[in-house]
């Protein structure tokens, strides 16, 4: 999940007695699946609520770019060199659909953004881990892009609108991403030397723990999800999702011929479910505090990005003036 | 960002259809929005022509207003083709 921990303000939620009568009507749009739009009346905890959920997932998209730029002058061929720019590009437009759902709620982008340089505002914990082989460019596509499509296909049906119309273009152009990467583990795997196959396995190894982490706490940890939930932004819990995925995943890593880096993943014939070791959650939460191996990278490298770029947007600005200026 | 202004994009998907609204671009002036827009939204084909349009440009309809826009429209079924029942034998019309 590239959303995690959002915080919605709300001690329990409301039965529809305590409700005002403003909040039982919205509730009730709510339950009959109407989408909420921009202008329609919302509670002020939904609209905080979404903005932190849709800015996190924003800048989980446009941080989520750095770990593989880190590859992209160092692909072994000009076809993954390709296909890795346009992984990153997407990406990039994925931030920006979302920056403007954002802004339907009122949110200013820049304030937004200024948050996530001063370490106010979270993005997801996987992107401050490091892409040291080129395996790595593999398993993200295939794992954590994995994650994130299990749950960016759920929230195409969240309750508003615009967010959720974003979700439906992200998940048109994902699919792609999650193909590459699976195919750059496969012919590793397959074509690929003793040496090669290692770096496979070695990814997985460290990847496969920060990928299960992503979907967030579980369910009796996350005191958000219920209200996240009742107002339909959230469609499915941490935990479930998180089960979705394993199950998906494990045939897939056996088709490769790799294993994961937990003794206890094994098919449950009762449940037909994959059972699964305990995640170790203090790592999770220290990545979140901003301890995690790149946090301190990956925020520099974004605000010296926006620093660096000032004068092109001031240019561009002042260019923009003089045409109007002459055209007046 | 907030010396640029907000542009509403609309996408033509092939000939003969009407632009339909996909979103909305930041941008210092209408060319650099029509480049933006290109970038953004038609990485895969998408489109056969764009239209960039100041937001500030476009006047909208208030949800408010719903009832009083729209709701003349609900008890005039004579305005539908399926309102008028003919004979069989008129066949099709």
């Amino acid at each position: 999940m590239y959303a995690q921990l959002v915080e919605t303000g709300a001690k329990h939620v409301q039965s529809k007695d305590e409700m005002s009568p403003e909040e039982r009507e919205f509730q009730e749009k709510i339950d009959a699946e109407t989408k909420i739009e921009p202008k329609n009346w919302m509670p002020e905890g939904y609209r905080k609520t979404l903005i932190r959920q849709i800015s996190q997932h924003a800048h989980s998209e446009v941080v989520g770019m750095l770990p593989e730029g880190n590859w992209l002058t160092r692909a072994p061929t000009l076809k993954r060199k390709l296909q890795l720019a346009a992984k990153i590009q997407d990406e990039a437009g994925h931030g920006l659909y979302l920056y403007s759902a954002m802004e339907t709620l009122g949110a200013d982008r820049d304030e937004e953004i200024e948050k996530l340089h001063q370490g106010k505002a979270k993005y997801s914990s996987i992107f401050n881990y490091p892409t040291l082989n080129w395996a790595d460019m593999g398993a993200v596509g295939w794992l954590v892009d994995g994650a994130a499509i299990i749950n960016q296909v759920v929230l195409q049906r969240t309750s508003y609108g615009p967010y959720s119309r974003a979700m439906v273009r992200i998940c048109k152009e994902e699919s792609f991403h999650q193909r590459q990467g699976y195919q750059i583990l496969l012919d590793m795997m397959r074509e690929g030397t003793d040496e090669q196959k290692a770096m496979v396995q070695d990814a997985i190894n460290r990847l496969w723990w920060p990928t299960l982490m992503m979907f967030g706490p579980t369910d009796d940890e996350s005191p958000n999800s219920q209200q996240s939930m009742a107002w339909k932004i959230k469609r499915k819990s941490n935990d479930e999702l998180r089960q979705m995925f394993i199950d998906q995943t494990v045939p897939q890593l056996e088709l490769l011929g790799c294993t994961a880096p937990d003794p206890e993943l094994k098919w449950n014939e009762e449940t037909g479910h994959y059972d699964f070791g305990e995640i170790d959650w203090q790592e999770f939460y220290e990545v979140l505090k901003g301890n995690g191996p790149c946090n301190r990278e990956r925020i520099k490298t974004r605000k010296d990005a926006i620093d660096g770029g000032a004068w092109v947007r001031e240019a561009a600005a002042a260019y923009a003036q003089k045409q109007r200026a002459q055209a007046a | 960002m907030a010396e640029w202004s907000l542009f509403e994009v609309f996408v033509r998907s092939k000939h003969g259809l009407n632009h339909k609204h996909v979103g909305s671009v930041h941008a210092a002036d209408a060319e650099m929005a029509m480049e933006n827009a290109r970038d953004l939204y038609t990485r895969r084909n998408e489109g056969v022509s764009i239209w960039v349009v100041p937001s500030n440009s476009i006047t909208a309809s208030a949800s408010d207003e719903k009832e009083v826009l729209f709701d003349p429209s609900d008890d005039k079924v004579y305005r539908h083709a399926s309102f008028y029942q003919l004979p069989d034998e008129v066949g099709h019309m």
